[in-house]
This record gives C-alpha cells, structure tokens and sequence, in this order.
C-alpha cells in the first residue's frame, strides 16, 4: 500500500497556532481544528487510506484562498485541497501534517452565457448542478461521472474525470474552456474563458487532471451544448465477451460515434440485476449498452444501423428504447453497478485503467486467470467505447491479507494496461494509490520532466505532496543542468 | 546561418547538446510554411526537423495515427481519407497565406496549435493530441501522454506541445486521435443585412441542437472573392455534417430558422471550408499585414462595428469566436494597440502575418498578465532552462 510521506512533527505541533494565525489572518474563514470535526474529513473514496488532516480550512472567496495559500507558503504548511471528497485514487487523500483546503463553499453559479454557450462557476459546484441549472435553456454540461450528483466541478477539472457520455462529447479537458486558479504563492492567475484558446501555453490544459498538485482552482467557465433532441439507447446481450467486444469495433469500423457505448460482463450484469431490476438478461456473458442522440431520423437510422451489426456479431438479444423511461432504465443498472457490486462483498476496490479497444476480450481472459491465482472475485464494467476498464475487485478488509491480495491484483491488472499500450488511469487519476505505478508507464526522465513542469507552479512541492509521483519532487536538484556533451556528439551530423 | 539536419531523434539530442554546450539558440524548422508566424528570430543555427518524416502507425480500428513530426499533411490526408477518417480539428493551410512553397506537416500544425472551422464542434489541435516523444532543451528524450483517448496519469503534456512552437521540446514523434470522416457535407447560405444580425443567427444556430459544423460570416465582398454570390451585405454560412438522411433533415429545420438563400453541396461545401480555413477570402494583397482576433464570439459584431474602416477586409468563423482581419495601410504599430483595446480582456489577438520589422517591435502574440507572464517563463525554463529552442520565437527573451 503507498504510503504518505511521514508527517513533521513540528507542524502537527504547531496546529494551534498555525489555527489561530488563519484566523486572524482570514477573518471569518472556517478553520476546524478539534480532532471530531478533522475526522470527518480523513479520506476521500479511497476509504483504505485514512488520516484525519492538520486542520480543515473552508474558504469561501478567491481572495481568501490567496491568503490562506500565501501564508502556507511563506510556513512551508502542505496544502491538501478537496471538493467533495469522492476522489477513487485518493487524491484528496489528507495528511496528518497538511491544511486540508475544502472548496466546497464554493457553491454559486456565477453566470449562465447562452449567447456565447458557456456558464462560469465556483469550483464547488457539483457537476450535475450546471447542467440542471442551464437544462431549461436546451443546454447541457457533458461530462457525467458516475458520481455527478456529488462531485464537484473543480475535483472534476482536477482529475479530469469523464462519464458514459464521453464518447462523443469528451473528457473535462474539452469541455472546460477557462479557469481562475491560485498559486502556492497566492497569486491569483486568469486564463481562457469565453473567447477560444488563451494567451500564452496552454496553462489551462495542463492544470486540468493535474490532481491539485499545481494550483487550488477558484473559478471555472465551461462549454455548453444544446440537449440533443432525442436519445436511444439499444440493450445487447452476446453469449461471449469477445462478440461484444467485436461490435464495438465494428460500430466505430462503420463511422458511428455513438454518445456512449457501455459493456458489463456476467457478474456485473448479475450483480446489477439483481440490485435495480433493470430487466439484464441473465443468461449472456456480455451486456452492450450503446446510447445514440441526435436529431430523430438521424438517431432512428443509426439505432437500425447498430442493431444490424449486433445481429452480425451473434447478440442473443438486442432491445431499444421507445422511450425516455425505457432508455432511463437500461442505464439504471450500469449507474448503479458500483454500488450494486459493493452488495456483493464487504470491501470492493475500483480500478481504472484505459487499453486499446481491441483488446478488451484478451485482457478479460487475463483478469478472469488473475482470479482464480489471488483468489478474488472481480465484475468489470467499461467504457468500451474507448477501452476504459473499471473491473471492481472485491475482497472483505477484516480478513488477513486480503487487502494487500486486492491491491496487488489491482496493480496486475494496471501493469497489464500499460503493457497492452493503454494508461494507469482513464479518469480517476493516479492519486495515492497509483503512485508507486508511475515508472511503469513512464522512464525516469520522463517522471523528471513532469516534476519539472511541477516546480514551475510550485518550488516548494506544498501542494499536493504524495501524491502522483512515486519519489519527492526536489526541484533545486531537477533544476540543475547536467550536460552530457561527449556522450550526444555526433560526428554524422549532417551540417550544410 | 549554420544548418544542422536531423533524420532521428538521436541526430535532434546531438544538436541541442552542442548547442546546450555551445550556449547558442537554435532555430527549429520543419516544413517552413510558417516561419513567419511568431517574432523573427535571430539564431545563428538552425535545426532541420524536415527529415523526421514517416508514418509510423496507423491503427483505423483504434482511431489513432502515429506519425513523424515532419510529415506533410498532403500525405497524411488521402491516406485516411480512403478509410473514410481525418483529423477532426481541420488544420488549415496555411502556406499560401505566407507566400512560401513549404507544405504543411503535423509537426508544425500541432506546434502552431493551428485548428479550422471545425473548431466549434471538434476543439482545437490540442484536444487531438493523444501523446508523443520529444527532446527537451538539456537534449533528453522524453516521453508524454500515451496512445488511448482516456489517460489521466500524471501532468497532460500533449496539451503544452500544442501552441508551443517547439519552445518546450522538438517534438519526433507523434500520436494523434482520429474521427471517422462525415459521409456528406452540406452548406447553408442565410443572408443578413448587418453585422449585428449575422452575429445573431451563428448564435442562435450554434444554440440549436442541428450540430452545426462550422459557422462563418462574410461581407458580401469577401464573399464574392470566395465565389459565392452577392444576396446580401452579409453572408452566413452554416455547415451540417453527417450521414445523407440526418444532414437533410437538419438543413429543414434550420431553413424553418433562418432567411436560407442557397446552399452548396458535397465538393462545394468542402472547398468553401477550405478557403475559410486557410484565409483565402484575404489573400489577393499580398502586402496586406493579417492579424487573428479571438473574441468571446458574440461579441465579435459589435467590436467589428467599433473598429469601422479597420475591419473593412474581415470575416468571421469559429461562430463569431475568430475574426480574420487584413489591413493595407496599417499604422505604424499594425493597429496592435486599437485592436487589442477593442477586444478587451476577454479576448486576444494575434499577428499572424507582418513584416519582420513589425513583429521585432510589437507583441506578435497576446500581451500576458504580469503572474502568467512569469509563469509561462518558468514553465519555459522547466523544459529548456538554456532557452535554446526557437528562443525569442514567442517573446522578448535575453
Ligand atoms: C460512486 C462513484 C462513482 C464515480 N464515477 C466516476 C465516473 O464515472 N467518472 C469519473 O471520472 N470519476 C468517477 N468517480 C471519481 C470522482 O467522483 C471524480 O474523480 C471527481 O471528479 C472527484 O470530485 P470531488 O469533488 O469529489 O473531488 P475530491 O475527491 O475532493 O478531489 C479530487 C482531486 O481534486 C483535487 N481538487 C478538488 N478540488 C480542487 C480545487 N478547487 N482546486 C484544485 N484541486 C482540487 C483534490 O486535491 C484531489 O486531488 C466516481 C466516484 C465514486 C465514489
């Protein structure tokens, strides 16, 4: 299991008066500093990792992060940020010696542009409220998580998560078009918003997914998109993985990008099923849920068009929808498959892993081997639309080993990805518990070339620290130029 | 000046070793038909990338392609065609406009972060750009991003290549999304007496959910100069993509919205794009300095209105969010200083083509608040502590 660097002692001793110093520093600013109010902040949704934080901070405006920021700067105080806290890697993950800065005041949609299609809010906000609060204007925010209800705007931009949706419309990178950040410093930095592209390069770009290692987001301004006027979805079943996996292929063969193309293997299906009654089939061993929108004879044509080729591959049974309720149901069950696993055992572990398309049923073969070798069960759900895996290991903590056992099939499985040329992560991020993994996907100067992008934004390594990078980010020493002249000359260079 | 040419990343780490060693810039070229995009520089070394030419990959199952930096896009774009996929932020073409013979290539449309009409629908190069290699300015090779859409692991270096113009690393290899390509294309022509009211109906276009592709408004005469008819003052044109069925039922109901006055199919539409893309409307003055404003798009009517006889040569794309402007008679300063105060804050302008005496003395790209300044300085740094690579391409540096 990752550990968090080893807290100083001398700042968990100074929690009182760095407390005090806040407030007198933030007037009004909420600083918990009792040990019951910090305990209900000691983990994210990575419950495995648990320490309640320093003290919790709840900031309410950019000018307070600027100071509260300023001051952990000039203190060498880590800073940890969070939104709501349903981070999967552990990326709001707290530290025993770190100001927990909750964003989660942050709450108010500051602007609605229908003209130029874009709405500015706080990073609090979550992500299903934008798009309810601009619904009634025939738009929508795309990205969907699984968990929009609850997450935030800023932990999204953060972790750069996507949804089933993402398919067609893209990840939070394409779809958040500015953002007001603060730096460790207490600098307060503009860039983008509603004109294309910004000044400069690409700043925005690079804070987004960058796990609040660079810079606490204060204001984002997203992309908006009118509501599609109709959405299908079909229900497909096939007696193997690999007839699913080879409809998948051939929908994307036939130039079709569907708004979001599911799979769920048999015990996922069961598993679901039994959860929310979504009328599954039980007897398939993959379940194609593919979601088709756009203007009617369009998304009509392109249902026909999909249920053919599901019929070419074999699928035992192909339903679409005839309404909104129908298309609501078929969802049901894939949005409520963590849950509906986490019935299935006490602890379950989701994994994230992204792998090109095509290899879906061999990667499947390899996880159902792993089973039986760590003697856990797994159900695996995906985005198949674009190869992002997220097989649910389950385990039960209380009994030996048994965590250790899950993590380490979690990290096979993650090594497979990269080996298969996919990434350690789609859109939870690397976090705390992907961490040591980094080296698998990158050389040493490529990791050393990403904590210089770092030391760019944050020479102290306060933001964040733990998390990401499998070694401490020491920037004096990755600043310094090591030049290797004998080694590079090449005397074939052809000079003209 | 000294030219050094690189066919492999190893020849691309011995250059920028010497001149690591050397203490002297280096000028990165590849296709060299936009090296009169940026302040001129004043190397005296220049790298030729040109060479690193090839396909390395191309994976139509998994919509991705991985290619050479120095591959022209003239190669690039039959080949996907005939599988019926393309590059879906539509790199222009932008060597006629700088008056060179050089074709485009990957490289140098993904460092210039250039992107066409499609912008609007599909985002821009920096949204395609899945991964690659580079060297950096202490002449490592490195790696970042990946080859699968989804990737959240660790910082997203794909996206400060794209605009970078090999100010963070020279770039030898890279991996790119794919779309499939629209079986038909089909352009509306609405016609609009003011500026106000063009502006107006790419809004309310763009608002409707008939996922309209592109969308552009040219004055009459620019119009005319792109051979379409005269209807009136302003012509908007509307792009709708897709299979036949869905792309017809569309144009109904945007012809239910708007004053259509024609349309242009297939071939028609496609070279229409073209021309927008590549500012054609603005090239028969040669002489004629070229600056691109990025507004929030409906904005773009009123500060075109404001600047009067200035945007006399303008049009709009990107929905209203580009306006391409060329001015004959520039004063001194090419007008840098009344653009940009026209745009405001909320916009940025760029000088995408001027004499190099212009661009030594004034920003040639958008003027940066004091803290951002300073940070893309540091992040400069952090790739290229010598400032090596195209040093003084994008700013003033020592
Ligand atoms: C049941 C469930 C389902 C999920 N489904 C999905 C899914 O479908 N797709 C998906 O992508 N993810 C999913 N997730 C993961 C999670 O919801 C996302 O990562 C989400 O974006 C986290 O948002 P948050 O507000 O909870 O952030 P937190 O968990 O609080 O923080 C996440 C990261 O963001 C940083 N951060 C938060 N706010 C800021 C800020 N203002 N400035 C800078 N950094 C900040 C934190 O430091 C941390 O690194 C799911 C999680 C759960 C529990």
């Amino acid at each position: 299991m990752p550990v968090l660097p080893p807290p100083d002692p001398g700042l968990i001793a100074r929690r009182a008066a760095i407390a005090a110093d806040l407030r007198r520093l933030v007037p009004g600013v909420s600083v918990l500093e009792a040990a019951s109010e910090r305990l209900a902040y000691e983990c994210d949704a990575l419950t495995a990792h648990r320490s309640p934080p320093l003290l919790v901070v709840l900031p309410r405006t950019t000018a307070e992060v600027a100071a509260i920021l300023r001051y952990c700067h000039d203190h060498a105080v880590p800073v940890v940020p969070r939104g709501a806290g349903t981070s999967l890697s552990g990326g709001a993950t707290p530290m025993a010696d770190a100001v927990l800065l909750g964003m989660a005041r942050f709450n108010r949609i500051l602007e609605i542009d229908r003209e130029n299609r874009c709405a500015t809010v706080e990073p609090g906000v979550t992500n299903l409220a934008i798009s309810q609060a601009v619904a009634g204007l025939g738009l929508f925010y795309a990205p969907d998580p699984s968990s929009q209800i609850a997450c935030t705007i800023g932990g999204n931009v953060a972790e750069n998560s996507g949804g089933v949706h993402c398919l067609k419309y893209g990840l939070t990178t394409n779809n958040v078009i500015g953002v007001e950040f603060v730096t460790i410093e207490g600098e307060i930095i503009d860039i983008g918003g509603k004109a294309y592209g910004a000044p400069g390069y690409d700043v925005l770009g690079a804070l987004v997914g960058s796990e609040g290692l660079l810079g606490i987001v204060t204001r984002v301004t997203v992309r908006l998109l009118p509501l599609p006027p109709v959405a299908r979805a079909l229900l497909i079943g096939f007696a193997t993985v690999e007839q699913a996996a080879a409809t998948v292929g051939a929908i994307i063969a036939a130039g079709i990008i569907p708004a979001g193309m599911e799979m769920m293997d048999r015990p996922a299906i069961l598993a679901a099923e039994a959860f929310v009654h979504a009328g599954y089939p039980r007897d398939v061993d993959a379940l194609l849920i593919v979601e088709l929108d756009g203007c009617p004879v369009e998304v009509d044509d392109l249902v026909a068009r999909v249920a053919a080729l599901a019929g070419e591959n074999n699928a035992t049974i192909c339903r679409a929808s005839r309404s909104d309720a129908e298309r609501a149901l078929f969802w049901a069950g894939r949005k409520a498959a963590f849950p509906a696993v986490g019935r299935l055992a006490p602890d379950y572990l989701c994994m994230d892993g992204t792998i090109p398309r095509r290899r879906l049923p061999e990667m499947l073969g390899r996880i159902t081997e792993m089973e039986a070798r760590f003697g856990l069960k797994v159900a695996n759900v995906f985005h198949a639309g674009d190869g992002n895996l997220h097989p649910l290991i389950m385990f039960d903590a209380n009994l030996p080993d048994q965590t250790e056992q899950a993590e380490a099939f979690g990290a096979e499985i993650l090594r497979l990805c990269v080996a298969m040329g996919g990434a350690l992560s789609g859109e939870h991020g690397i976090g705390l518990e992907k961490r040591d993994l980094m080296p698998e996907m990158f050389s040493e100067r490529d990791l050393e070339q990403q904590m210089r992008l770092k030391c760019a934004f944050d020479a102290g390594a306060l933001l964040n620290p733990g998390k990401v990078f499998p070694t401490p980010c020491r920037c004096a020493e990755l600043g310094k130029m090591h030049v290797h002249r004998g080694d590079l000359r090449f005397a074939d260079l052809p000079r003209f | 000046m000294e030219v050094l040419a690189a066919v492999t990343t190893e020849q691309v780490q011995a250059a920028i070793a010497d001149a690591l060693a050397a203490r002297t810039p280096l000028e990165i070229l590849a296709g060299g038909s936009k090296t009169g995009l940026g302040r001129p520089g004043a190397a005296a070394r220049r790298l030729d990338v040109s060479g690193l030419t090839g396909i390395l990959d191309y994976d139509p199952d998994e919509l991705t392609l991985t290619a050479r930096p120095g591959t022209r896009l003239s190669e690039i774009a039959p080949m996907l065609a005939a599988r019926r996929q393309m590059l879906a932020f539509e790199p222009p073409a932008l060597h006629r406009l700088y008056g060179t013979d050089g074709e485009p290539t990957l490289g140098g449309v993904l460092a210039a972060g250039l992107a066409g009409p499609r912008r609007i629908r599909a985002g821009g190069a920096r949204d395609h750009l899945l991964g690659f290699s580079a060297v950096n300015g202490r002449a490592e090779a490195w790696r970042g991003g990946g080859r699968v859409v989804k990737n959240v692991s660790g910082y997203d270096m794909p996206k400060l290549q794209c605009g970078a113009f090999g100010t963070l690393s020279v770039l030898t290899e890279l991996c790119l999304r794919l779309v499939p390509a629209p079986e038909t294309s089909l352009t509306l022509l609405v016609a609009a007496d003011t500026q106000a009211a063009a502006g107006g109906i790419m809004a309310r276009a763009l608002n409707l959910p008939q996922e309209v592709s592109a969308a552009a408004c040219l004055p009459d005469a620019i119009a005319a100069r792109a051979g379409l008819p005269r209807f009136a003052p302003h012509l908007v044109v509307l792009r709708l993509e897709g299979s036949g069925a869905s792309v017809v039922d569309r144009a109904a109901a945007l012809d239910r919205e708007f004053p259509v006055v024609g349309e242009l199919a297939d071939e028609g539409s496609v070279l229409l794009w073209q021309a927008v893309g590549a500012v054609a409307p603005l090239l028969p003055d040669p002489d004629a300095i070229i600056w691109r404003l990025c507004p929030p798009p409906a904005r773009a009517a009123e500060i075109l209105v404001a600047l009067g006889p200035l945007a006399e040569h303008a049009y709009l794309d990107w929905g209203g969010g580009l306006i391409w402007l060329a001015l004959p008679d520039a004063p001194p300063d090419g007008a840098a200083a009344t653009l940009r105060a026209a745009l405001g804050p909320d916009g940025h302008a760029t000088l995408i083509r001027g004499p190099a005496m212009l661009r030594a003395t004034i920003p040639v790209f958008p003027p940066m608040s004091p803290p951002l300044a300073a940070l893309n300085a540091r992040i400069r740094a952090a790739f290229d502590p010598a400032l090596l690579l195209n040093r003084g391409r994008l700013a003033r540096e020592p």
